[in-house]
């Protein structure tokens, strides 16, 4: 099971929850489940984020695979300069 | 509009060219002679990216009206180099990594150029203060005025 | 130079040849921006707000048009209306903010544009368009746009990341927060608690080079453009959007960039110069002067920043509770984002909150500057820091010792930390002999930290290895600083031909694969890395053809120092040359391609120390020593390594000390020329020491870690810390100018 943590901003769709044990085999399928769980977060989980998957900030990774036991973390798109 | 003939030596050639009385010479060096090594970086002679030799002397090419060129002198950094042999201010900026962009690059070797002709020897503060007309955003001054300092040093060698 | 971790023997990969672009540039032939003359080509002129907020009632180009030498001029109403077509909301703001239609925001707000055979006609023209405005109220900083009843710039707009949301419209866009642990704990656990407000102005990124675009359009609806900027790519797609057209259409060459900093990952000119282009059938050439450029294009957010932490006795940070207000400028975007999540993310700490606002305001849309968001923040806790290490008398660089994030260390923004070199570059700074030079009268040392999390996104890269086994190394990252020599040495150390064999090549939008801007501090990494996978793709096709050359099976071919070399010695090696020459006979020329989405990004850390002598006369702070140490994994190239660190840190001592934004109180910005806006020169600095410190990121083929953007984040606090160190007075309000430095001074013997 994946552990997936929300940061302040996205505890207010997940009724302050901060953390959740949730079982996918992709980032995509990760984020449906949650929002089955949560109706709602999956378009701002979809629409803005970067996601933190055991420490590697990927973008764009929607087939990104969720390995078992991973710590996942949504995180908005920064801009560089 | 009558636009006026000029006659110059530019980088040792004889170069002639019109203008409008209220051109630049930075914008007639650029536009009608085609030297474009000569940039504009504010237009009012506070960046230095326009510098010249004009009789010998660093000035802004922005601030100066392409008439008042005629007859004068003018230096850019398309003749620093002599037939492909670098002068030894380029090449020690290239050795020196002393350029990032690049676009204030030219009016930086006039300055120094001009440093160099005057002050063979100069300390430190002297190549800071003669390039203070020199605005550089990229690389912090450090490796420009090193590689002054390296060029100082190997055309007094010379 | 200190290593950190031994280079593995690399025989390019860290040396110090000459750039390849290098001699382009010192002899004056590199084409810039505005370098490029097309025949027929026309001169283009911007018509710009002169007000902060109006509604345009009108706008008469009739006179314009028919002046002399005029073949264009266009307005809003020449760019179609992506509201009405139901496009995203950044897209629309794009395209607004590219051409005014029903309001203008700020003053320089583009109103118009003309394009007239000469540069003089098409200044007469651009005057001679009449534009009729209904003056509005208007708001410059984020305490105006954040009052009660304070005008609005847009009516729908509902502040985002409230819970409930707000029922009326406002100036704030968004807010963002952090939260762990619980507060009010971590505050009582402390022995010290220091609270303080900090503000800074907006700065601009300050490239030497304006803006400059050569569109020349067909009128079978193509164009080619031609501008300086930081993502050929990108200026396409946003372009395409503001034009309504696909982005097939448009064919982008980048020219050489006379600096970016982040600011020129936007459009301005280019849908403009394209318009007009197409309406006059003829090439137009659109530059901004310097004025245009302050007046119009993106500075960095002017700030408003609360900041309140805990020490205890023994140098432990038990909570933080951060309030930060950014402004945004004209439409919502400011890096407050950003902002929020790397203000604690150098220190471990157990109980915190962190806000932050988006806010808009009258003045020229915000753009990306270094780091975007990090500076302003860490000028507040850095300089917080401080005065909590001298509360509890700690050293300033044990107490961010005793903080200091290390790998699985919890990130304040998520995230696990994974191997990085906080720790080294603060014990690189300590090390130093500038730690312990001696102060003389008048003189303070003050230190600072930064992080920044660095990049990764798509970039693509196509190798060819030409008939006698040179390269060429094609990728479509605009070089900004240096990168070419990069690519080329990771090129070579690849594929074992010498560095100068190889000729890396920045290629138009038709001639390379899509990559993503030139910023971030991602392109030795991302870009880079395709260059890695394309010279690995070519070495696997190398070893096929030694293969079947020799009529063995490919497991008997090694690829070693530029050579095919079989695995028993039984076979001469074959050189990438003899190959080459001969590809026709095994399977045809010799390329390949690689095209990525990055991975394995390695975030960035800088230590700065920094000795200032402050004259108790005039206010004037003057560096006297400067050192930074920052963790590049792996510096590929070195020269152009520090040289990204000694750039940063001097825009961080201009933002420090002088730069900033001064507006009349009709909005108008009173300084819009290198004179009154002050950066620094040559006179003003010494040399910048730097320590390349390594770490190696070890999801990178080389370690690489992005180093160009976190050496702008701890300047201004290592200066705030140094001023206080020599006087006394803690200033908290960016820019510290000599008057600032002395009317504290004054307060302070009172």
């Amino acid at each position: 099971m994946a552990q997936v943590h929300f940061s302040a901003g996205l505890r207010e769709l997940t009724g302050g929850l901060a953390r959740v044990e949730i079982q996918a085999s992709n980032v995509r399928r990760l984020i449906a489940a949650l929002d089955d769980m949560f109706p709602g977060i999956g378009e701002r989980l979809s629409e803005a984020s970067s996601v933190a998957i055991d420490g590697e900030i990927l973008t764009d990774a929607e087939f990104e695979p969720v390995p078992d036991d991973a710590e996942v973390h949504f995180l908005d798109i920064l801009q560089g300069g | 509009m009558a636009r006026t003939h000029i006659t110059t030596v530019i980088n040792g050639d004889e170069v002639d060219f019109l203008a409008e009385d209220s051109t630049s010479l930075l914008n007639a060096l650029r536009d009608e002679v085609g030297l474009t090594g000569v940039k504009e970086g504010c237009g009012t002679g506070d960046c230095g990216s326009c510098s010249i030799l004009l009789d010998e002397r660093v000035t802004c090419s922005c601030l100066v009206f392409a008439p008042e060129a005629s007859g004068a002198s003018i230096l850019t950094v398309e003749g620093l180099a002599d037939a492909g042999e670098l002068h030894p201010l380029q090449q020690c900026f290239l050795e020196g990594a002393a350029l990032q962009c690049g676009i204030c690059t030219p009016g930086f070797l006039i300055a120094a150029k001009a440093l160099l002709d005057k002050n063979p020897d100069p300390t430190e503060t002297e190549i800071r203060y003669a390039l203070a007309g020199n605005l550089c955003r990229c690389t912090g001054y450090d490796k420009i005025i090193r590689a002054v300092q390296e060029a100082a040093m190997q055309m007094r060698e010379q | 130079m200190a290593l950190t971790e031994e280079n593995p023997g690399y025989k390019w990969v860290g040396t110090r040849p000459i750039r390849p672009d290098g001699l382009d540039k010192v002899t004056g032939k590199a084409q810039f921006g505005a370098d490029l003359t097309l025949p027929g080509m026309l001169f283009g002129k911007v018509v710009r707000s002169p007000h902060a907020h109006a509604r345009i009632l009108s706008i008469d180009t009739t006179t314009a048009a028919s002046m002399l030498g005029v073949k264009a001029v266009i307005t809003g109403s020449d760019f179609p209306d992506l509201a009405a077509n139901g496009a995203h909301a950044s897209d629309i703001d794009v395209a607004n903010n590219a051409i005014a239609r029903d309001k203008v925001l700020y003053e320089g707000h583009v109103v118009a544009a003309v394009a007239a055979t000469t540069r003089e006609l098409a200044e007469a023209a651009a005057k001679a368009v009449e534009v009729s405005y209904e003056v509005l109220p208007h708001v410059l900083t984020v305490d105006e746009a954040m009052a009660d009843n304070a005008p609005l710039l847009h009516e729908n707009m509902i502040t985002k990341g409230v819970e409930p949301a707000p029922d009326q419209p406002s100036n704030v866009a968004s807010r963002i927060v952090h939260e762990r642990g619980d507060l009010e704990q971590g505050f009582g656990e402390a022995d010290v608690v220091i609270e303080r407000e900090f503000t800074t102005k907006p700065v601009h990124q300050g490239y030497i080079e304006p803006h400059a675009a050569v569109a020349d359009a067909n009128n079978d609806g193509r164009a080619n453009i031609w501008c300086s900027s930081q993502g050929h790519f990108a200026m396409r797609a946003y372009t395409a959007t503001v034009l309504g057209v696909s982005q097939g259409t448009l064919k982008v060459t980048a020219a050489e960039i006379g600096g970016g900093f982040g600011g020129k990952t936007v459009i301005y000119l280019e849908p403009l110069a394209v318009r007009l282009s197409q309406r006059a059938g003829r090439p137009v050439k659109l530059v901004m002067d310097r004025d245009e450029v302050f007046r119009a294009t993106g500075p960095t957010s002017g700030t408003r920043i609360k900041v309140k932490m805990g020490i205890s006795n023994g140098g432990e940070l038990t909570a933080a509770e951060v309030w930060m207000a950014f402004e945004a400028g004209a439409y919502a975007g400011s890096p407050v984002g950003a902002a929020g999540m790397t203000v604690i993310a150098a220190y471990d700490i157990p109980h915190f909150l962190v806000e932050g606002y988006d806010v808009v305001c009258n003045k020229p849309r915000v753009a990306a500057y270094r780091a975007p968001g990090a500076p302003m923040a860490a000028f507040a806790v850095e300089s917080v820091l401080d005065e909590l290490a001298r509360s509890i008398d700690m050293d300033p660089i044990e107490v961010r010792l005793a903080n200091a994030v290390v790998e699985g260390t919890q990130a304040s923004y998520g995230p696990k930390f994974p191997r990085i070199g906080f720790v080294e570059t603060l014990e690189a700074i300590k090390e130093h002999p500038n730690y312990t030079a001696e102060l003389g009268p008048n003189q303070g040392r003050g230190v600072a930290a930064g992080f920044w999390f660095n990049a990764g996104m798509n970039s693509s890269a196509t190798v060819h290895i030409n008939e006698n086994g040179t390269a060429t190394v094609v990728t479509g990252s605009p070089d900004i600083g240096g990168s070419r020599q990069s690519m080329a040495l990771m090129a070579a150390e690849e594929l074992g031909i010498p560095y100068e064999s190889i000729k890396p090549v920045v290629a138009d939008t038709e001639t390379v694969g899509f990559n993503d801007v030139t910023g971030g501090s991602r392109v030795t990494l991302a870009t880079g890395a395709a260059v890695v996978d394309a010279c690995r793709l070519v070495i696997e096709d190398l070893r096929a053809r030694a293969a079947k050359t020799w009529d063995v099976e490919i497991d008997q071919v090694e690829w070693v120092d530029g050579q095919a070399q079989h695995v028993d010695g039984s076979q001469p090696p074959l050189s990438l040359s003899a190959l080459a020459g001969k590809s026709g006979r095994t399977g045809g020329p010799i390329s390949a391609n690689a095209s990525l989405n990055a991975r394995g990004v390695g975030a960035a850390f800088s230590a700065q120390l920094c000795d200032v002598e402050v004259d108790p006369e005039t206010g004037v702070t003057r560096v006297v020593r400067y050192l930074t140490a920052q963790d590049a994994g792996r510096a590929i190239s070195p020269d152009y390594v520090e040289g990204q660190m000694q750039g940063g840190v001097v825009q961080g001592i201009g933002w420090g000390l002088n730069e900033e934004y001064i507006h009349d109180e009709n909005g108008g910005m009173e300084n819009p020329s290198f004179l009154d806006y002050r950066m620094p020169v040559a006179s003003d600095l010494p040399m910048i020491e730097c320590s390349i410190v390594e770490v190696p990121n070890p999801a990178h083929p080389y370690g690489v870690r992005g180093v160009g953007e976190v050496g702008i984040v701890p300047p201004m606090a290592a200066l705030a810390n140094a001023i206080k160190d020599a006087t006394g007075v803690r200033l908290t309000d960016l820019p510290m100018t000599p008057i600032k430095v002395l009317e504290a001074l004054n307060e302070q013997s009172d």
